[in-house]
């Protein structure tokens, strides 16, 4: 066989497999999207959902999951990207960092239905929280750190290694590098990191089955008091979200519009990902040609 | 004092320096001094451990993971091999330029705005003053003056160049070490940072290392010649290069290799 030939098959092999994964996601999108976009509209996005009753919404579920997904950020994002730094910046190559690397990626690997099973006994148990938000948001917290923390060691270890020696040959000082030079060109990285992780959070069920619950108490929209017994930003309270109400509906659902239900925050989910991702992209981007503007 | 005694101040005394890479010893027995206000390059093949030398004199090679240096670097009136001095300190008196032209991220006053922030200048007045003081020094103030804001990266190759000298000199060093810093660069470019050099001269001590031995022969006062590891001749550029007293000089800069 002649190397053009071998050359042209390689190129065929690919573009076939391309083919596949493509129409794979496409069929698979459209099928969620057909069945769900239908279902969706704005009573669907802002009535409460019933539990026997036919029309009920996905409002707090919504709310739910983007609360989760911000409290476990606001724990995720700084001890990440402090790990990250100390990995890529201050970790001496030895056993003592290899163990510590495994240890992470151990952590990035366990399946989620085990970290909500250890959340249970932690933070629902133990800690005599019972289901909570602030559950919820540790055991995401688990297996989200990882992610974090290598997100950020990539983005430092990317930076040119030739604006840390200008800086360090200016007088600075390691921390002042960091600081004032390698964390702003690792920003861009660390970020669209951040966001995909972030749909990764916002579509997790298993871990969050055990610790933040199936119910969600009645919510007071108007009460913004996070200390309030029904303030939907209390973080002590019961808080199903929108996948593990996919679940719950798709299990053990009663109400006679089951599957439309499911269907239609199925939709709400994929779409909320799918922006997630595209708002990745987009805000990468810009960052990047702020920072990289035109290398001629 | 004669212009000729001022000459020979010294502003590094290399004595005895060796430095080695894990087993590998990269450097070895250097010895000569570099005087004040004058340009002295190190020329030498590739892998003679030029480069290894300059980031030795504000100690960036003392970064690199298993490197080791014995002997005496003194600058001054201290052994900085020995007495560990101030980083911050030591590199504030030594800036360093860089093949390539390696600016941050930041606008062009940011840029140079860098160093005196950190070492302590908050006055915004006195800021604008020394960015616009560097930038001229430099040649490049009536190109950008107008545009201070700008992103580094927006200038040209050889703009960014000088943009990390100004960065330096914005610190107020005494030397400045210059590793390649035309070998990224058109030669149109090239000529102003050599032109550049030329009048930095009268304000700083200057070390260069370049690959280029007409540039040597151009800008330089002293000359060193570095092969293996090893200082070969170090003397006046026009007797080195007129009149080596080495014989491996002599086919070096003769170009029968290297």
């Amino acid at each position: 066989m002649n190397s053009k030939l071998a050359d042209k098959m390689a190129t065929g092999v690919f573009v076939l497999i391309a083919l596949i994964f493509i129409s794979l996601l496409t069929a698979l999108f459209s099928y969620i999207l057909m069945r769900g976009l239908p279902v969706i509209s704005w009573d669907f996005l802002t009535e409460a959902s019933s539990v026997v009753r036919e029309g009920g919404g996905i409002r707090d579920q919504l709310f739910n999951s983007f609360y989760i997904l911000f409290v476990t950020l606001v724990i995720t994002v700084p001890l990440g990207v402090a790990g990250g730094i100390y990995l890529a910046e201050y970790a001496k190559p030895g056993k003592i960092t290899n163990f510590i690397r495994t240890c992470i990626e151990m952590l990035a690997s366990l399946p989620s239905i085990v970290v909500g099973m250890f959340g249970l006994l932690l933070f629902v148990n133990l800690t005599g929280w019972g289901y909570s938000i602030i559950g919820g948001a540790l055991a995401l917290t688990m297996f989200n750190i990882p992610v974090m923390v290598r997100v950020t060691e990539d983005a430092i270890r990317s930076v040119p290694a030739d604006q840390k020696q200008a800086s360090l040959a200016l007088g600075m000082t390691k921390w002042h590098t960091i600081k004032t030079v390698i964390l702003p060109s690792a920003f861009p990285g660390i970020l669209t990191g951040t966001i995909l992780a972030s749909g990764r959070i916002f579509g997790e069920a298993a871990a969050l089955l055990f610790t933040v619950g199936l119910s969600t108490p009645e919510l007071d929209y108007t009460n913004w008091n996070p200390f309030a017994e029904t303030s939907p930003l209390n973080l002590f309270r019961p808080a199903e979200t929108l996948a593990v109400h996919i679940w719950a509906v798709n299990t053990n659902g009663i109400m006679p519009d089951v599957t439309e239900i499911a269907a239609g925050a199925s939709a709400v989910l994929v779409l909320s990902i799918l922006l997630f991702n595209l708002l990745a992209r987009f805000v990468g981007k810009i960052i990047e040609q702020k920072l990289t503007a035109n290398k001629k | 004092m004669t212009t000729a005694a001022l000459k020979q101040e010294t502003v590094f005394d290399i004595n005895e320096m060796n430095l080695w890479y894990d087993q590998f010893h990269a450097l070895k027995d250097i010895t000569f001094p570099i005087h004040k206000k004058e340009v002295t390059a190190i020329i030498g093949p590739s892998g003679c451990g030029k480069s290894t030398f300059i980031k030795s004199l504000n100690l960036m090679a003392s970064r690199i993971p298993g490197v080791k240096m014995t002997g005496d670097i003194t600058f001054n009136h201290q052994n900085i091999i020995i007495n560990k001095p101030n980083l911050v300190d030591l590199r504030k008196k030594v800036g360093m330029i860089f093949q390539k032209g390696n600016p941050f991220p930041q606008s062009i006053f940011e840029n140079v705005a860098y160093g005196p922030k950190i070492h302590g200048i908050r006055n915004k007045k006195r800021l604008q003053e020394m960015v616009e003081d560097s930038l001229k020094k430099t040649a490049l103030w009536d190109e950008v003056k107008d545009r201070l804001n700008v992103n580094a990266f927006d200038l040209s190759g050889g703009q960014q160049q000088r943009l990390c000298i100004a960065r330096a000199i914005a610190t107020n060093p005494d030397v400045i070490l210059f590793d390649e810093p035309t070998s990224a660069l058109d030669p149109v470019s090239a000529n102003k940072i050599e032109e550049l050099i030329l009048n930095l001269k009268q304000n700083y001590t200057i070390v260069i290392v370049t690959h280029n031995m007409q540039q040597a022969a151009r800008i330089s006062d002293k000359t060193a010649f570095f092969l293996h590891g090893r200082m070969i001749e170090h003397g006046d550029t026009n007797q080195l290069f007129s009149n080596p007293k080495n014989k491996e000089t002599e086919e070096y800069i003769t170009g029968r290799f290297g």
